[in-house]
Parts: C-alpha cells; structure tokens; sequence
C-alpha cells in the first residue's frame, strides 16, 4: 500500500495550493512570508511543473525548459525568492538564426537588434526606433484588437524576413502567433530586448532545490505525489480540497492548475454561472511542444556553435507551419559544461512547436514511428551545424504533447497555458466563488518563467488581502 | 503617525522593494516611477508591506494614490492614525 502522504498533515491552512508549477511556488513563498498558513500539494514526485529536468543513465540530465528568460528574472527572484537564486542568472550571449531568409548571431538585446535591422535587413533607424517604442508602450489594458501580423504589417510592410527575425523567437518563448492580441508579443518582446536573454546557471534541478528550502524556512508544508480530487465549496464559497481521499480545510485555494481543470473538473461547473462557463468553456488552450533531448558521451566535447540556434529550412516564417508534425523550424538549445560548474558534459535539446491533435490519436505503433521520425530529422538538422554529432551522442530520445500532458497532467500536454482570453476567466474566478483564486500560464503575457513568477506574486497579493478580510471578520464576528 | 513618520515608513518599504534605487534625494512632488525606475510590480510589492506590517488594505483602485510622496502621504496619513489607540 502506498504510504498516506498525508499522515501528518494539519486539518486546516489558511491557503492550500495546489501544483507546484513557478506560480504556484512563487505563490505559496510569498504568502508563507506574509503570514499565511500554507500547504502546497503537487501531484509529481519533482516540484516545477513545466520548470523540470531529468536524469538519465550515463551521467545525462536534461533540462526542460530552462533555455533562456528576460533580465527581469533577476529581479523578481531576488526579490521573491533569494539572492542567492538571482546571483546565479548569466546571460547567454550567442544567438543564432539560420534559415534561407538570413544567418546571423546576436545578443537578442535592443540595441543588438536595431543593428541588426539597419545593417543587415536595410530598414530606417526611425522605423525601428518607432517599433521598439510601440511594442514597449503595450500594457494589458491598451486596445486589444490590434493583432501581431497587424503591427509588423504597420512598421515593416511585405518584409517577411523581418518578420520571420522579430517573431520566431517569440513563438517559441510563449506559442504567440500572428493572430494573436499584438500586446502578447509587444510584452514579451520588450521583457527580452531589455537586456537579452538569461539562464540558471546550475541547472533546473539546482534552482527548485534551492526553491524547496527556501519554501521550508517560510514554513510552507510540502508535499509532492499528491493529486487533488476536488475543490470543495459551501454557498459559493472554498472550504477545503480532497487530496488522496482526506478532506483538508482552508480559508483560500490558489490553483496552479490547468485553468479548465480548475474549472470544469476540481470544483465542478455547476458551481459557476452559466455565463462564466461559457467564456470559460470558450477559452482556448495554447498549443503544445515536442523537444528531442541528446546526451553527449562523456569525454567528448562541442565547438561552441551558439547557445540558442533558431532554424528552419521553411522559406518563411508560418504560424500554422510552426506547429506542423513535418515541421523543420526548431530550437537547439546547446547546454555546455559551464551551466552546471563543476560538470564536464554537454547536452542538447531541441524544441518544436506541436499540436495536441496531431499526436493524440495515433495509434501505439505510429506514435512510435513518428517519435523516431522526429528523432532521426532533427538529427540530420542539427548535422549541419556538428558535423558527425550522431558518434557524439550516446543518449537520445523525445518527447511529444502526449509525454507533456502525462508529466504535468495540464490537459493537451498545453507547453504555454492559455491564449489571451484565460486571463480575464483566470482573474475573474474569486468573483464567482469567494477564496478561490488561480495562478499559472494563462493569456500568453503570463507564461514562460518570469510571467508565470510574476503572476504568481500578484494572485498571491489577492488571496493575502482577502485573507486579512476573512480573519478580520471571524475576529469581529468572536469578539 | 505625523506626515514625517508617513514618509519615513514610505521611503524604507521602498528600499526593501527597491533596493537599487537611489534615495537620497527623492522629490515628494514627482510620481516615483519617473525618479526610481521603478515598474508595477514594485508597486504591489509596497501594497503587499503595508498589509504584512501595518494591516493597511490598498484596494485596487487606489492604487494610484501610492504615485508620489506627497500623494502616499495624504492617501496613508488617515490610516496610519486610524491604526493608533486614541
């Protein structure tokens, strides 16, 4: 029988959280600092949610998504987390585009990027200026019916080369398209052409060890390999979850899953108004990934080619073909000895963008085939740029949307959360049943490391406030 | 709490939340945000210090009330005397 993993646990907290995901922890550090009682429940036996890496024999270790954020996490690690974590960011400088448009490295900086696009792509210093002060100006509450397509249109009319160098990073950042509100690329854009972009030096792994004791000195109970069955609510309001068939009680719950799951699944869309379901059910999710990880034998070494390498032999820039199964835009995000000091091996994984549909109906036997497929074409892809790099490897293997959804249990293995609409469904959720919040990858300006840490902070400044109420009028209520 | 107090209290959340910026010569009249490089979520993060320290809500909508020195002052100067015993 499996040990009950909640033997020891309180009968209440003020604020259960559920999912360990970055805003989830960055939620739960936060209110444990603040005061709160705070019990954080994950279903894996590793905290991070999509922030997670693994192990494999031969001394390999993979990260899953560490490959690169903007400068600001510097600063909200350091401020809602710890020094330490933050003095452990570097930035990576060598940025690679290859496609049949152009070739060229940068530092994925403003200042790099303007060069770039007098120098190399010919346009006018003023249109770029113009560009970067427009993309910047973006905040959510600016008209949002502006798309992507829509601004490169406005500044750099039938240059899809442009196009193609200003938006295929950002797609891969947060799975933004063309079709998208022009403020979910304007933000993240900015957030990036601040000062380029950072890694953890240390690894995943090292960054959510350091997370857990940080969490434990605030006093947050931890407990991982714990799924949550339901959100309970009385007369529209939280009143605990049950968690592997024990009810635990609490004043808030602040979910960092899934926002449908939350929804439609923990607390039941019978508890809503009807109206909400609607534009909840109506929220779509953003597409998924698929990554290719391969494991350099020990002793072997790689030239330094760069340390993000966007490619594509596709003629230009698609958003539809981005997602595609036969895609050939990837992301090679090359891990050297260096991100983790005192190591002396080398990884790389390559990142796609993909479609739940595509994979999910296979059947046993294609979906093995096609994962070999995308093995042995992003091999011969990465052959261009490390001649002979299949001797090199001694590890390789993939993963899909399908890989995505059974790790994180986020429904179609969503690598990015929501599209735009999820953050409006995502805030408005304490107004349809009081003390319960929800914090994760919704609206793409939330997601990637630092949307996904900042936004846990300000649902956590909501549950705190509401807290405050709750206990004051319980006191008032006593007195 | 006079409106000395007020500012002093002001002015070392903003150290916390701020530890880069440079306080020695702070204009109470301009929005801090045009002074102290300082962004929305360092705003919050002044919000989430008064509640943690002194149980001083700032709803939402007053957010704005927090733009200036002299605006934090007025806006907070009611609440600060409201929390002492009379």
């Amino acid at each position: 029988m499996a040990r009950d993993r909640l033997a020891d646990a309180k009968d209440y907290y003020d604020v259960i959280v559920i999912g360990s995901g970055l805003a989830g922890l960055t939620g739960a550090n936060n209110l444990a600092k603040a005061g709160r009682s705070v019990l954080l429940l994950e279903q894996h036996y590793n905290f991070g949610g999509m922030a997670t890496w693994f192990k494999r024999p031969g001394g390999h270790i993979f990260d899953i998504s560490l490959h690169g954020f903007p400068v600001g996490m510097i600063k909200s690690c350091r401020k809602y987390w710890t020094r330490e974590i933050a003095d452990s960011i570097v930035q990576l400088k060598g940025v690679r585009f290859d496609n049949p448009q152009f070739s060229l490295q940068t530092t994925f900086d403003r200042v790099d990027f303007t060069n770039k696009l007098v120098d190399h792509f010919g346009i006018e210093k003023q249109t770029v200026e113009d560009f970067f002060n427009a993309s910047r100006a973006m905040d959510f509450y600016d008209d949002q019916a502006m798309t992507t397509r829509e601004l490169f249109q406005k500044f750099f009319p039938g240059r899809s080369d442009v196009v193609r160098f200003l938006m295929e990073p950002i797609a891969y950042a947060n799975g933004s398209t063309l079709d998208d509100p022009a403020i979910t690329y304007g933000i993240v854009f900015s957030n990036f052409m601040s000062k380029g972009v950072y890694i953890f030096q240390g690894g995943t792994d090292k960054l959510i060890r350091m997370m857990k004791t940080e969490l434990k000195v605030n006093g947050v109970d931890l407990r991982h390999s714990i799924c949550v069955d339901k959100i309970c609510t009385e007369d529209g309001q939280v009143t605990g979850v049950v968690a592997n068939g024990t009810k635990i009680a609490c004043g808030a719950v602040l979910s960092n899953a899934n926002l449908k799951t939350t929804i439609e699944k923990m607390v039941g869309p019978e508890k809503f108004d009807d109206a909400f379901i609607k534009e909840a059910k109506a929220v779509r999710l953003n597409n998924s990934s698929c990554q290719v990880y391969m494991g350099i034998k020990k002793g072997e070494t790689l030239d330094n080619i760069g340390d993000l390498l966007f490619t594509s032999v596709d003629p230009e820039f698609d958003s539809t073909r981005l997602c595609a199964k036969d895609v050939t835009s990837r992301t090679f995000s090359m891990y050297y000895p260096d991100i983790r000091p005192g190591s002396d091996r080398y990884a790389i994984v390559s990142s796609t963008n993909a479609n739940w549909s595509d994979w999910a109906t296979l059947s046993e036997q294609d979906y093995e085939k096609e994962k070999q497929h995308l093995i042995k074409t992003t091999l011969d892809a990465l052959e261009k740029y490390i001649p002979g790099v299949r001797q090199k490897i001694d590890h390789v293997e993939a993963s899909t949307p399908k890989t995505f959804e059974h790790y994180t249990m986020q429904a179609q293995g969503a690598t990015f959360g929501t599209k735009f609409e999820g953050l409006q469904v995502s805030m408005d959720l304490p107004k349809q049943i009081e003390g319960l919040f929800h914090a994760g990858s919704v609206g793409i300006i939330m997601s990637g490391w630092l949307g996904a840490i900042n936004y846990g902070v300000i649902v956590a400044n909501e549950v705190d406030s509401f807290m405050l109420t709750k206990l004051q009028s319980q006191q008032q209520a006593a007195s | 709490m006079g409106d000395l107090n007020v500012k002093k209290v002001i002015l070392e959340i903003i150290s916390i939340v701020a530890p880069d910026a440079d306080l020695s010569d702070v204009k109470t009249d301009v929005r801090l945000r045009d002074q102290l490089e300082m962004d929305s979520m360092d705003f919050l993060d002044i919000v989430m210090e008064l509640r943690k320290r002194y149980k001083i809500e700032v709803p939402k909508e007053d957010y704005q009330m927090l733009a200036s020195l002299d605006s934090c002052v007025e806006y907070l100067a009611p609440k600060f005397a409201a929390l002492s015993p009379a």
